[in-house]
């Protein structure tokens, strides 16, 4: 039992880091009807940012996560919305959808041969030490992941639905062009929602690098996580994405631990076939009568 | 009288392929040969989404499956010729099986289905060691022999996968120009009005995937005697984004796309090679480059510079919007 909850508690912290990117993709898939495929890229490069900034540019850690913050809604945010999306997306959804391929090669290849190739370790936010809850034993690092991405998720939730600009960002991702007539800036909404998503990148990169190491093909599994996660919690709402990010958090751990580890990357794969087949709108979303 | 430019220009650039090799090295000529199977491929890959406009994202896996059919069957004794309908018809059933999901519905469910099943098959590959060798892969597989006409030279293997692959072209000819070909242009261009002519795109679609992921399985079931090595590695995920990239840069939707497509990433590492490393960036900033400028790819480059010098009938300037209509 103390060892079921062991494994549900961290799945739960690493399936919260997953949402974290999920959110990102749902809320630029609603705004700008932009798949991203590099969004995995876009939480392997903000743990470089830092590395950068601790070993190039000599600064301290928690002033690096500051510049890897800044540089990755300055890159992820604001200069791929104008150098990629503005110009593609014209084009059609396919041809950006390519361009976001093309992207996450670019920028993983970038990774590899600025920084290099080998899995970098990364300073811990927290301390990694066991705390006794009910008899499992559970890390603070875990523990704290989990807080900090649902109050973030809280956080985002509360600026969307309560504010102004959070409501002009809704309206403008369920409807541009009536959202344009009642006097909403369109595209600076537009702007907001991949700056957002950028932001909730670097921390969920923040968050989950200490675990994994700095890699530049940590991308690859992220980011299918994260489609995966987005699909299955339903892509039209942003608790869907959460339950999705969680779900594949517990889901994969259990996996990990009572069934098999060598195909424990398999397992999103058969929930995403599953949910496919018997509620393609996911498990929170609601139908937008999706058939041709 | 109109001249047949375009069956020239084909005949022409199949005499050059056929003695371009001639008197070359064997690493041209193994250049030159995967330039033919990594054609196949993007032109399969190119029904699915030039022509049924769905991104597949496995068709480096259904390269295994070929790839790994045949070398397990020629392994035991088969012949190549037998080994190969077999991988085909694997392949078909598997995109079947794979695209009948995600085809229900609207959307790019078909490319997160694959992008995951490219994951899977790489498991399998590695994990199940008793059948695929695992991580060290397979070696040893031998080169078919026709008769007459034995494969085991670099060259006549080279003239063996242009056979192939001319063959594998007139069968894509024959889909694309048959009524059901004419169906997926119709679906491309317009889903809607499509549907409502009676095609059933579901259906259309599917066919598309299943067959463009059988040619997938043609490219892998030549991959085997030509490399008589395979391992999981080869048969990742960035290889089916190479191929896609392949069809993107040719440009998706025209019959002879793959093929230039194929020749830029068989041969451009070869002219960037002094870049070493910097290649792949270099590469994919320029794929982003020309999607921005020339998204139908470089055969969209020719079309442009043609309609400029090319006297053009006046079109009625509403006449693309009401083309548009639904």
């Amino acid at each position: 039992m103390s060892q079921f909850l062991q494994v549900l508690l961290s799945g739960l912290a690493t399936g919260a880091v997953y949402a974290l990117v999920a959110i990102g993709f749902t809320l630029v898939w609603q705004a700008a009807q932009t798949v991203n495929f590099a969004q995995g890229e876009f939480v392997m490069l903000p743990a470089f940012f830092v590395l950068v900034g601790m070993n190039w540019l000599g600064l301290s850690f928690w002033i690096s996560l500051l510049f890897g913050l800044a540089v990755s809604v300055l890159l992820l945010g604001l200069v791929f919305k104008k150098l990629v999306v503005e110009p593609i997306l014209p084009h059609g959804g396919i041809t950006l959808i390519i361009a976001t391929m093309a992207l996450g090669i670019l920028l993983k290849e970038s990774a590899k041969e600025f920084y290099g190739a080998e899995a970098q370790p990364f300073p811990a936010l927290f301390p990694g030490d066991p705390i006794n809850i009910l008899g499992a034993a559970v890390s603070l690092r875990d523990l704290m992941n989990l807080a900090i991405s649902l109050g973030v998720v809280m956080l985002l939730t509360l600026f969307l639905n309560r504010t102004r600009t959070g409501r002009c960002m809704q309206a403008t991702a369920q409807n541009p062009g009536v959202a344009e007539i009642l006097g909403v800036d369109v595209k600076r909404m537009v702007l907001y929602t991949f700056l957002i998503n950028a932001a909730l990148a670097a921390l969920a990169s923040f968050l989950i690098t200490p675990v994994y190491l700095a890699k530049f093909s940590n991308g690859e599994t992220l980011g299918l996580i994260a489609f995966i996660a987005a699909i299955v919690g339903g892509f039209n709402q942003i608790r869907g994405a959460l339950v999705g990010g969680l779900l594949i958090g517990v889901l994969d751990n259990l996996t990990a631990t009572y069934v098999t580890a060598q195909y424990r990357a398999a397992l999103p794969l058969i929930l995403l076939i599953a949910i496919i087949l018997l509620r393609p709108q996911g498990i929170m979303g609601t139908s937008e009568g999706r058939t041709v | 009288m109109r001249v047949p430019w375009r069956l020239l220009a084909v005949l022409l650039l199949l005499a050059a392929a056929i003695l371009i090799p001639l008197g070359q090295k064997n690493y041209l000529i193994y250049v030159l040969t995967s330039w033919l199977i990594f054609s196949i491929a993007a032109m399969g890959l190119n029904l699915t989404l030039g022509y049924a406009g769905q991104i597949s994202l496995a068709q480096a896996s259904f390269m295994a499956i070929g790839a790994y059919t045949t070398a397990l069957m020629t392994l035991a004794g088969w012949h190549w010729l037998v080994a190969l309908p077999i991988g085909l018809v694997l392949c078909f059933v598997v995109g079947l099986v794979l695209g009948y999901p995600a085809l229900r519905v609207k959307g790019h469910f078909l490319a997160f289905v694959t992008l995951a099943f490219n994951t899977l098959v790489f498991l399998l590959l590695r994990n199940e060691e008793w059948l695929t060798g695992g991580t060290y892969g397979l070696s040893g597989m031998p080169r078919p022999d026709l008769g007459l006409f034995s494969t085991d030279k670099q060259l006549s293997f080279y003239y063996f996968t242009l056979g192939v692959a001319v063959i594998a072209a007139l069968a894509m000819w024959g889909i694309v120009r048959s009524p059901w070909g004419r169906a997926f242009k119709a679906l491309r261009e317009n889903p809607v009005r499509a549907e409502s002519l009676g095609v059933d795109t579901r259906r259309v679609t599917l066919l598309a995937f299943a067959i463009g992921s059988a040619y997938g399985g043609l490219a892998g079931a030549l991959v085997t005697p030509l490399v008589q090595f395979i391992e999981p590695g080869s048969f990742g995920l960035a290889h089916s984004l190479r191929v896609l990239l392949m069809v993107v840069v040719g440009g998706a939707g025209s019959f002879f796309g793959p093929f230039i497509g194929a020749a830029v990433v068989i041969l451009l590492p070869e002219v960037l090679r002094f870049t070493e490393g910097y290649y792949l960036i270099i590469y994919s900033g320029l794929v982003i480059v020309m999607l921005v400028f020339v998204p139908s790819g470089l055969i969209g480059i020719w079309g442009r510079l043609r309609d400029r010098f090319r006297p053009q009938r006046q079109m009625r300037g509403d006449m693309p919007e009401g083309a548009r209509l639904p």
